[in-house]
């Protein structure tokens, strides 16, 4: 049995703050005639299993999943939906290949959250019913509470989650795909509206409209289509409790747990030394700085300090989010994991454009599905196989 | 009571406070408001309506006619976008005859719901919409139909700018 499995396509819609000259739907197609073009495959020939992810309160559709084969290509083909983020599809495309059973395998993801004209409502109704919403609170105290929590038991500063927002706006400012680029300060940062403290405006993505598909091949087809195949090294998901009275606050327990798993079938024993660079999840700036710690590519509490001495900036010696992020390129709701792994795939073909790192082989893409959620997922991908070859 | 307890601790229920739900259930109201693009082929198809139009969108490759339009053809994935305007004729293709509301309730005169194979379209491709101006017992599949539209200022751009489709001839 192939037990490796390959990016071979990737294509892309977007991402701006809104898109009101097309549907969905065909955000989709756009988005997916670029990943076949790239992989050079036919959809009603050559894929056999089709992925997406979505949620119905995000599309104002009950069994949106129905909704989602034409536009890829996959009308009376195997076709499903995950309720979940971009990467928790990409983990089933890679389970399905992984069988033996399906060679290609198309994963996609959305966001048209320029159309949910409620979206403060959708995710507050993420809240339990019962014991948290008759409270009234606003869904982004949830982050108001953890970053309290983690920045007390961490160290982290104010200012250190200033930085996050400051590098990666000016990332985005490399990337043609994003929506937020900007030059800011970090005193811009730290004088915009509190929102949930300690969190300010501009410590909060703000969404965008978009489309991301992704071609998927075991290791032979893989090799046969693609000059440059990236490899899914490993891949891992997890949650911590969604009780918001008894989950761990201070730290990203999920995307410990996530990390490990995929660490483990990646065969990475130190993180830190065998990582290049990174994408993960910054929906709020202190996420960033959690994550990193969580992935374990810097020891507890080194995260602030490490962003404020440059350390992730993309000349840096761990690069974290060289995309711009959630915060530069616009939060892609469920499409938000995929948005991490498109730039590790762009970063290890070499295709980053003026944003290119140089010599990279491995990568990681970590996701989380945001507040109320403990729901994370973690890939770390290659241009290498095992480090063996290319 | 016993000899042990004189009263026991708490209140006690009433059926009213079971009737008015203030126990056993939380009630709650969720706003979910949307506003959809309707993107190139469903806006275009949207527009036409008010114009008093329907237009359905071509496939060179498949050799086909479908409507409602779309900005892809399901079928080989080639881009669409060559519209063309049909008659607003067609052929019942299967129809309910509806004797519940969108909200429950029941009604002695039937709504019809109805997928209409359109004049024009290859292979039949039909349109979901309502027959009216027809007794139930005379409907049928197969039965020959028209487009009955609202006045022209009283068009939207929406798929109930056509009231409903009526028998081409009368019996």
């Amino acid at each position: 049995m192939n037990t490796s499995v390959g990016i071979v396509g990737i294509g892309w819609t977007g991402f701006r703050p809104v898109t009101p000259e097309a549907s969905y739907k065909e955000l989709v197609y756009e988005a997916a005639v670029r990943a076949y073009a790239d992989a050079g495959v036919d959809p009603r020939r050559d894929v056999d299993s089709f992925v997406t992810v979505s949620e119905d309160f995000h599309e104002g559709t009950s069994i949106f999943d129905e909704y989602v084969p034409d536009q890829l290509g996959g009308a009376q083909r195997p076709v499903h939906t995950i309720t979940g983020d971009g990467l928790h599809g990409l983990a089933a495309a890679v389970m399905q290949i992984l069988t033996g059973r399906f060679r290609i395998v198309v994963v996609e993801g959305h966001s048209k959250a320029s159309n949910i004209l409620t979206l403060p409502h959708i995710t507050a109704y993420a809240l339990d019913p019962i014991l948290n919403r008759p409270l009234h609170a606003n869904p982004l105290a949830v982050a108001g509470l953890e970053a309290c929590r983690y920045m007390h038991e961490s160290g982290a500063t104010r200012e250190q989650c200033a930085a996050v927002v400051v590098k990666n706006r000016r990332n985005a400012l490399r990337n043609p795909a994003a929506a937020y680029g900007a030059d800011l300060r970090a005193e811009d940062v730290l004088v915009s509206e509190a929102v949930a403290s300690p969190i300010t405006r501009l410590e909060i993505s703000d969404h965008a409209d978009g489309a991301i598909v992704m071609v998927l091949a075991d290791d032979e087809t893989a090799r046969r289509l693609s000059p440059h195949p990236v490899w899914m090294r490993g891949i891992g998901w997890a949650n911590d409790s969604p009780s918001l009275e008894s989950r761990c606050w201070a730290r990203a327990a999920y995307a410990e747990q996530a990390a490990a798993m995929a660490y483990r079938m990646a065969g990475i024993g130190n993180p830190a030394e065998e990582i290049q660079f990174a994408e993960v999840d910054d929906t709020f700036a202190y996420k960033e700085l959690q994550h990193l710690e969580a992935l374990g590519l810097c020891a507890q509490g080194r995260a602030g300090p490490l962003t404020v001495e440059g350390a992730t900036a993309p000349d840096g010696c761990l690069p974290v989010n060289v995309s711009g992020g959630s915060l530069g390129i616009g939060h892609l709701l469920d499409a938000s994991g995929l948005a991490r792994v498109l730039e590790v795939v762009l970063q290890l073909r070499g295709q980053a454009g003026s944003r290119q790192l140089g010599d990279v082989y491995t990568g990681l893409a970590q996701s989380w599905r945001g507040v109320p959620t403990t729901s994370g997922a973690v890939a770390v991908l290659s241009s290498r196989l095992s480090g063996r070859e290319s | 009571m016993t000899q042990r307890i004189a009263s026991y601790p708490g209140t006690a229920l009433s059926e009213e406070d079971i009737e008015r739900g203030r126990v056993l259930s939380i009630h709650d109201r969720l706003r979910a408001d949307y506003a959809w693009d309707a993107g190139l082929a469903i806006g275009r198809y949207l527009d036409g309506l008010k114009a008093g139009q329907i237009l359905g969108v071509r496939c060179e490759r498949c050799d086909r006619t479908v409507v409602p339009p779309r900005a892809f053809c399901e079928q080989c994935f080639a881009p669409m976008d060559a519209f063309v305007p049909l008659a607003g004729v067609g052929t019942v293709n299967t129809f309910s005859l509806c004797y519940v509301t969108w909200d429950v309730k029941r009604i002695a005169e039937p709504l019809i719901p109805s997928v209409i194979d359109l004049d024009g379209t290859s292979p039949p491709a039909g349109i979901m919409h309502l027959l009216g101006g027809v007794a139930t017992d005379r409907v049928r599949i197969g039965m020959r139909v028209r487009a009955v539209w609202k006045p022209a200022r009283a068009r939207e751009g929406a798929i109930t700018d056509i009231r409903y489709f009526k028998p081409l001839r009368r019996g």
